[in-house]
């Protein structure tokens, strides 16, 4: 491939590859923008960012390429899920237009905005002289022996104060997050797990305390637990809220309510529902 | 020997010139690989596990239970889909697909061995390889994680969310963990194909230790231990595995991300996180253990390396190092939360962010001097390992002190081990003691009460009630469902 001929020649497979992968971008950029649902927009979006890796790759840009599924699809996108995922799932935009006439406004200025930077780029790049890949990052015994060594080369000799400043301003915005979030705690102020068992086990109660309501008959939080003689239980008694007394049912004790304790385990005798169906076995088969 | 390895390790240059039908044949064989891998690691994992505990494990299924994974798959295809009615439809369809695609897809770029005949063609025994291969898969974890959140969320319920919300961040904390411990590797082997990696573990390293001339160990698990050792610690936060499970802790949040699924779409999700257990096995086998390479006393025989028998040096040090997770679930208890991610950040990155830059500071020092990767590790890295443990040795019976006098102590019988310690909290006393008596376990452990009287069963009230302990004849014992024992049978007996 000479470099004059570089930039037009495109080979059968990169083409299918274009022509299967370019509308599914275009795809996922639109799906992003219509669907209603956040992480329904994300899925488009990182649809998109996979067909743009894929394109990297087959522009023989292979580290490009996996950096952007690692870094844009893998991290990044996962985090905007994140933040999504706990706003709930329900929450849909709403279609109502707070100001009036922005839709039409953001149409316009996108529609002007592309073609700015379309004119930009295609005035910056007309008559740009294509010195094509094997110039750039070669094979073995070019100028450089591959796509990684190249990008390596270039980032860490010509661009190295670009990428050092980046690392930091990462590095400020990592650290300024983490210090807005920081709570300031008085060393030793806060029990660690151990002496909080500890403590625990020095009391009457090792155990956990009864959740209100158990063995009772209502789920309000004012409904005292029931110990099993049916007197309630003080332990349950929830903080500010005057225990109420349930209207309780009968509780079952003695022959009288439960009959004798054989009845009221069946008997060996088998009746009609111990057949399945309710049937005895002769009459289907 | 290095004649032939020289003949059989396949280079980049190797790669992409395959007839389609070779390729196809790689495909299919990758796909039945991994699922016959999965099929092997369920029956193992539950064997072993069992082993461990005690017990037999399955022996029903096949020779020796050894089809069981088998059936149970077979089960899960045919048991019913359930759609919840709260899921988010395409999203909950999508998820377990793209669960197990990427997982499928990092296995291409495994060398499982050296370039062989097929037909005729002679071809690399791996689907393919690149400048970037371990990439590939770094990025096919990474995609993975899409299928667990994603699950998650769309099953609209709470424990599935919270698991895959916890996954989430797990994963990509341990993902960080995990690419900053192969970047040593790179560094030393000077490429990120995986084929070139298991070429730079080879040759051992000619080492001449004071006119003692011998070949040293060339596996990078040798050279670069820690980088070994954080690796292995972050793919099993990274596969979600035991002690590390806790985006699926059982205890806590039923089954954690995959709870509302069923039938063939939770297998789908089984089926993934078994091959990723396989994956990061053969992974660690082609970074650390010498890819398909045979092990010292093997490499010998000149044969060993050539031909199909690197498939089994390969399948063997895959299945060690299943073993190993195995043996990790069978032994670890599940971490908190929190301390497990405290681990991962504070511990497990500073720590790969130190060592990466000793690799890099010991190579260049090793290019500049003209030394070679042996001779550093020898002369420096040793007496550097060396100093380090007793170190750490000398420094964990220092912080340890008072506990080992104190066991001595105890062992000599002058203090009491459940004595309390003055630093303990005073004890808070009963909460709330309706009968104002003192607090039983004042000052100590709990007791149960000494004036305990056990009600009687109201199904007794009309039965004599012994007094003296002993049962009295004719009272009903037995509580059993179907055959619960009536005063004739005790008599009897």
């Amino acid at each position: 491939m000479t470099p004059e001929t570089a930039g037009v020649v495109i080979g059968t497979g990169e083409a299918v590859v274009f022509w299967v992968l370019g509308p599914l971008a275009l795809a996922g950029a639109l799906g992003m923008v219509l669907s209603r649902n956040a992480v329904h927009s994300a899925l488009w979006l990182v649809l998109t960012m996979l067909s743009l890796g894929a394109f990297y790759v087959v522009q023989e840009a292979p580290f490009l390429g996996v950096v952007q599924v690692i870094v844009y699809t893998g991290a990044i996108m996962i985090l905007f899920l994140f933040v999504l995922m706990l706003v709930g799932r329900d929450s849909s935009d709403s279609v109502v237009e707070t100001l009036r006439g922005q839709r039409i406004a953001a149409l316009l200025l996108g529609a002007g905005f592309a073609a700015l930077v379309g004119a930009g780029i295609a005035r910056a790049t007309q008559d740009l002289p294509v010195a094509g890949l094997e110039a750039v990052q070669g094979g073995v015994g070019g100028p450089a022996s591959g796509n990684v060594e190249a990008i390596a080369g270039l980032l860490y000799t010509r661009y190295l104060l670009a990428f050092e400043v980046t690392g930091a301003l990462l590095i400020v915005a990592a650290v300024g997050a983490l210090l807005l979030t920081h709570v300031e705690r008085e060393p030793g102020s806060r029990q660690t797990q151990k002496e909080m068992s500890r403590a625990r086990f020095l009391t009457g109660r090792p155990q956990t305390f009864p959740g209100p309501g158990v063995h009772a008959r209502a789920t309000s939080v004012a409904a005292p637990a029931l110990l099993p003689d049916g007197s309630l239980a003080e332990d349950s008694f929830a903080t500010g809220i005057e225990p109420e007394q349930v209207e309780q049912m009968p509780r079952p004790a003695g022959r009288e309510q439960l009959g004798s304790p054989d009845a009221a385990l069946g008997s060996l005798d088998p009746t009609l529902s111990d057949t399945p169906g309710g049937r005895t076995g002769g009459e289907h088969r | 020997m290095n004649l032939w390895a020289a003949a059989d390790q396949p280079t980049l240059a190797d790669f992409g010139h395959d007839v389609w039908w070779i390729v196809l044949i790689k495909i299919v064989g990758v796909f039945a690989v991994l699922v016959l891998m999965t099929l092997f690691a369920i029956v193992f994992e539950r064997k072993v596990v069992a082993r461990m505990q005690q017990r037999i494990g399955p022996n029903r299924v096949g020779p020796r239970g050894s089809l069981q994974s088998l059936a149970d798959g077979l089960k899960l295809a045919f048991k019913e889909d359930i759609m919840p009615a709260m899921a988010d439809k395409p999203v909950y369809f999508l998820a377990p697909i793209i669960a197990t695609i990427p997982a499928f897809v990092a296995f291409s770029v495994i060398p499982l061995g050296p370039v062989v005949s097929i037909f005729g063609q002679q071809t690399p025994l791996q689907l393919t390889d690149a400048p970037i291969g371990v990439l590939v898969i770094l990025a096919m974890s990474a995609m993975g994680i899409y299928g667990i959140v994603l699950g998650g969320w769309a099953s609209g319920s709470t424990y599935p969310l919270l698991g895959s919300l916890r996954s989430a961040a797990q994963m990509i904390s341990y993902e960080i963990a995990m690419g900053l411990s192969l970047v040593a590797v790179f560094l030393y082997a000077g490429t990120m194909s995986t084929s070139e990696i298991v070429a730079a573990q080879a040759d051992g390293n000619e080492v001449s230790f004071f006119g003692w001339e011998f070949t040293g160990p060339s596996w990078y698990v040798v050279l670069l231990p820690v980088s070994f050792v954080i690796y292995a610690i972050a793919v099993v936060g990274e596969t979600n595995r035991a002690p590390f499970d806790l985006p699926e802790a059982e205890s806590e949040l039923v089954g954690g991300f995959h709870t509302e699924y069923s039938s063939l779409k939770f297998a789908l999700f089984f089926l993934a996180e078994y091959i990723n257990m396989v994956t990061v096995s053969a992974l660690a086998a082609t970074l650390f253990l010498g890819g398909w390479r045979a092990p010292w006393p093997i490499s010998i025989w000149d044969g060993a390396n050539t031909g199909w028998w690197p498939l089994l040096w390969f399948f063997l040090k895959v299945v060690v190092a299943l073993f190993v997770f195995i043996w990790l679930r069978g032994t670890l208890p599940r971490l908190r939360y929190d301390q497990f991610m405290r681990f991962g950040w504070k511990v497990l990155v500073p720590v790969s962010l130190v060592w990466i830059l000793i690799v890099a500071t010991m190579r260049t020092v090793s290019r500049e001097t003209d030394l070679s990767a042996g001779e550093v590790a020898l002369y420096v890295g040793v007496p550097v390992a060396l100093v380090l443990l007793v170190g750490l040795w000398l420094g964990g019976r220092a912080s340890h002190r008072d506990t080992r006098l104190d066991a001595v102590e105890a062992a000599a019988g002058s203090n009491h081990p459940t004595q309390i310690q003055p630093e303990v909290l005073p004890p808070a006393g009963a909460r709330r003691r309706a009968t104002g008596g003192p607090s039983r376990a004042e000052g100590g452990f709990p007791v149960p009460p000494m004036d305990l009287t056990v009600p009687p069963s109201p199904r007794l009230r009309r039965q004599p009630v012994s007094t003296g302990g002993e049962p009295v004849p004719g009272a009903v014992v037995g509580t059993g469902r179907r055959g619960a024992t009536t005063s004739e049978e005790d008599g009897d007996a």
